[in-house]
């Protein structure tokens, strides 16, 4: 039996089925739909991409030896150690920061819920390269910082404010200050993105606020806090570099520092764009198994990451064959 | 006869401008069944949830094993408990709710262990025993490691049913515990709540299900427009009303 394209009503496709059951059905075969159009996009863009790998590949003003002369090289490792150091440190504090922020967003407290707000606006709303700036210039305003007990006349701490402020802390203070501001809108994201009726059944099992938020909304929460938060550790990564600004030896730093005498500029940024891409392909994949780790419960179940490649990169082949 | 477990006298209940409740009375003996029937939007779950205070009365007078679940009375004055206070009190109420609210990220176990042993203090050996034998008393003793997304909707809210009682409550409170689920699941969830009211568990259920109502139920409550319009006995209230809108409604929902 045969229908005309465009006239697939429901009865005539069932009455197919229905006849398909008997000795018609043995041999039938699904062919995929074909789509030509894919293949002239790809061969364009593939013809792009060679055009642009062929005009660096075939310069010879490129010193293409300088990159594996200079990938192991003293500064380098070293700028490379301090870059991954200061993404923890600011992002773990700027975690930190964004869930007490967060916290204080949605408290019932009217201060705590505009002290916080003018957290966020604030360090959102300001370049973090001026901030950078900003703490790293401190001793000029503050020559000195000290921990005094009021009305008594007593020190407790005192030192130079330029002691204190090293670029590494400045750079410190200013991107996890920042990152805080941006993870607060995260983890407020999360927390609201949580079913009231969870709250309700905790506190109904006589949990307090606290408990309910650390035991029950918190865990689910982080389930969406994750991917962007994923993102954020990539970005900082990345930002981390504005701080060779203020003379911090990050990775950017080292590799200034090595084209500075030897002029090889070019080189030496694919040098350092190297170790970036190495180091965001690693922290993705960590994400992954992170992603999976905090999957639990969840309806669809989480397969090993080299499941999810072949999946993405499995040729859409008729069934059975 | 013993002290009425609930007592409630003239509780009133608006949200914004939307007077939910006008003047609620209602009493519920050591035991005894009550099940509140009425028409979306009568305030008969709003009336629930101010059982436990999980929404705060306006005004009335609403108590629960003698004491008032979110204030604390010095002469003749009221004073709002913190919400740790309140939590002390609302752990001797067990409530299940319409959409089971079962945890997602523990699995069916974790969920009924995780209030007793936090809040109750309860070992964590004593918790288990204890939710072992109320899985096998729901029949899901064999989904104790389940999560709760791969269990279905009857299975969820008997194991919801399971987890308010791990806090042995002296109250159970029901909030349309069938209204979520597929027709053919009901009848595994009425079982488990009727044999609770078998054994002497003192119940308000907020239903539509008639038939549980004049099976399990000692009273029936109708409520409509935020008023309690009659009660009685199940044979008289759904077989006889007395009351014109109560007729009406039956009409309607038999």
């Amino acid at each position: 039996m045969s229908t005309e394209p465009g006239q697939r009503d429901v009865s005539t496709s069932t009455a197919v089925v229905a006849e398909g059951t008997g000795a018609e059905a043995e041999g039938l075969v699904v062919v995929p739909a074909r789509y030509p159009g894919r293949w002239v996009a790809a061969l364009i863009a593939l013809g792009f991409l060679a055009i642009v790998i062929s005009a660096f590949a075939t310069n010879e003003k490129i010193d293409w030896g300088a990159i594996p002369k200079y990938m192991f090289s003293a500064p380098i490792l070293t700028g490379l150690w301090h870059t991954i150091m200061l993404t923890l440190l600011a992002q773990g504090i700027g975690i930190l920061l964004g869930i007490f922020a967060a916290v204080m967003r949605l408290s019932e407290n009217p201060v705590s819920r505009s002290i916080a707000w003018l957290y966020v606006w604030f360090f959102r709303g300001t370049p973090l390269l001026v901030q950078l700036i900003f703490w790293f210039n401190l001793g000029l305003v503050f020559s000195t910082i000290s921990l005094k007990i009021p009305l008594l006349d007593v020190t407790l701490f005192s030192t130079s404010t330029n002691s204190l402020i090293t670029p590494f802390a400045a750079a410190l203070l200013g991107l996890a200050l920042n990152e805080g501001a941006y993870m607060s809108e995260i983890v407020r994201g999360g927390l609201l993105g949580i079913d009231h009726g969870q709250t309700e059944a905790a506190y109904a099992l006589g949990m307090t606020p606290r408990l309910t938020l650390r035991r029950v909304v918190l865990p689910q929460a982080i389930r969406i806090i994750i991917p962007p938060t994923g993102n954020e550790l990539i970005n900082m990564l990345k930002t981390t570099s504005l701080a060779s600004v203020i003379a911090y030896d990050d990775l950017l730093h080292g590799a200034q520092a090595i084209y500075n005498q030897n002029l090889e500029t070019l080189e030496l940024l694919m040098v350092a764009s190297a170790w970036y891409l190495i180091v965001t392909s690693l922290l993705s994949i960590n994400q992954f198994y992170l992603e999976r780790h905090y999957a639990k419960g969840a309806a669809k179940q989480a397969q090993s990451l080299l499941e999810v490649w072949k999946r993405a990169f499995h040729w859409r082949r008729p069934v059975g064959v | 006869m013993s002290e009425p477990v609930v007592v409630a006298r003239n509780v009133e209940k608006s949200f914004g401008p939307n007077r939910v409740l006008r003047g609620v009375s209602m009493t519920v003996a050591a035991g005894e069944v009550v099940c509140v029937i009425g028409p979306s939007g009568s305030g008969k779950s709003t009336f629930l949830r101010c059982i436990n205070h999980l929404e705060r009365i306006d005004a009335g007078y609403l108590s629960v094993g003698g004491e008032m679940v979110g204030y604390r009375r010095s002469g003749s004055r009221l004073y709002e408990l913190r919400p740790h206070e309140v939590a002390k009190r609302r752990a001797k109420i067990g409530m299940v709710f319409q959409r089971f609210n079962l945890f997602p990220h523990m699995t069916v176990m974790q969920n009924l262990v995780e209030a007793p042993v936090k809040v109750l203090k309860e070992s964590k050996r004593d918790a288990t025993a204890n939710a072992e034998a109320l899985l096998d008393r729901v029949g899901l003793a064999d989904k104790r490691d389940a999560y709760p997304a791969a269990i279905s909707g009857g299975q969820q809210q008997r194991v919801a049913i399971a987890r308010a009682l791990a806090m042995r409550p002296e109250l159970m409170l029901f909030d349309e515990p069938t209204s979520a689920l597929d027709p053919e699941l009901v009848r595994e969830v009425l079982a488990v709540m009727k044999s609770l009211a078998a054994d002497g568990m003192t119940m308000v259920v907020v239903t539509h299900e008639m038939g549980f109502a004049r099976e399990a139920a000692d009273r029936v409550c109708f409520m409509d427009e935020g008023c309690m319009i009659e009660e009685g006995a199940p044979d008289q209230l759904l077989g006889a009303p007395r009351h014109e809108r109560t007729r009406t409604f039956l009409s309607r929902v038999l």
